[in-house]
């Protein structure tokens, strides 16, 4: 990133032109289901001493479930303003600044930072913000 | 040059012919005009990893949004600048007014501007922090000129946002 002024300013973080990209969720693979069966029959005692037999049963989760967590990272790129980048931290994530200068002194330093983690879904549309903010930034899943 | 903040614009005045050229240039400096590299800074893929799929649907559903987002702050700032526009030939100093509302669009413009020219001139990291390189003695100085010249006018923006 580029330092093109010694200080950094307060900057509203509620004036959000990028939020009138449609927030419309673009896809729905995040709403797959699937079914999971348990293996096998569970045998359980009562307090009579006699055991039943459970029949195997069937779960159901959403990939959603199944994808968590996933990361927006954004990278350095010797370009944008110091500045710049802090402000569109402050308006995606509505960060303070203190935690936007934060994370925006650590892509600086270490070439990266991760902003955010969880489901896959926000996760997309922070990264397409960001993108509208022309940063640098992807979606990466945590192993 | 003198740029100063009014209630409900950003007034730049005493623009000599030069720097009047320059603010004129932003529009058509933010358009990548077929050259890859400045294709893929302003539309970066949005996975590191080989995602495949996100990347494919990146490209037909987001990509398309992104470009209009581009074009409309593009076209805002465009009709801003027309204020500069008339007696191309005059020497006389201009004033360009671009109200607070326009904020946002010329941060985004500025940013696209910086991006492409940076990208096609392959700058390095080394003169893209050089802000005091003079005189201007190439195509390529005048390049860098316009990054550092058009990133000044963003952090006066910035300040100006924040009030």
């Amino acid at each position: 990133m580029s330092a093109m002024a010694d200080s950094l300013f307060e900057l509203r973080a509620s004036y959000v032109s990028v939020s009138t990209m449609s927030r419309e969720p673009r896809r729905r693979a995040g709403c797959r289901a699937q079914s999971k069966k348990t293996e096998g029959a569970t045998h359980i005692l009562d307090e009579t001493g006699s055991v039943t037999t459970a029949e195997p049963t069937t779960e159901t989760h959403s990939q959603e479930d199944l994808d968590l967590p996933w990361q927006v990272v954004v990278h350095n790129d010797p370009v944008n303003l110091m500045s710049y980048v802090t402000m569109v931290f402050q308006r995606v994530f509505g960060y303070p600044r203190e935690k936007a200068e934060r994370h925006m002194l650590e892509v600086h330093h270490k070439g990266h930072s991760v902003l955010w983690a969880g489901m896959r879904e926000p996760a997309e549309l922070y990264v397409q913000q960001l993108h509208g903010y022309l940063l640098l930034a992807t979606l990466e899943k945590i192993n | 040059m003198e740029i100063c903040r009014h209630n409900d614009h950003i007034e730049i005045s005493e623009l000599d012919p030069f720097l009047a050229e320059i603010l004129r240039q932003i529009p058509a400096s933010g358009s990548p005009d077929g050259v890859a590299a400045a294709e893929q800074r302003l539309f970066s893929s949005p996975s590191n990893r080989k995602e495949t799929e996100l990347c494919a649907e990146w490209k037909m559903y987001v990509e398309p949004e992104l470009r209009r987002l581009f074009q409309s702050a593009t076209e805002t700032v465009a009709a801003d600048l027309e204020q500069l526009n008339g007696n191309e030939k005059s020497l006389a100093n201009r004033t360009l007014r671009i109200p607070a509302k326009h904020a946002d669009a010329w941060l985004s413009a500025l940013n696209q501007a910086r991006l492409v020219i940076a990208a096609k001139n392959s700058f390095t990291e080394s003169e893209l922090g050089d802000h005091f390189r003079s005189p201007i003695g190439s195509r390529r100085d005048l390049s860098l000129f316009q990054i550092n010249f058009y990133g000044f006018l963003q952090e006066f923006i910035l300040r100006d946002l924040g009030g």
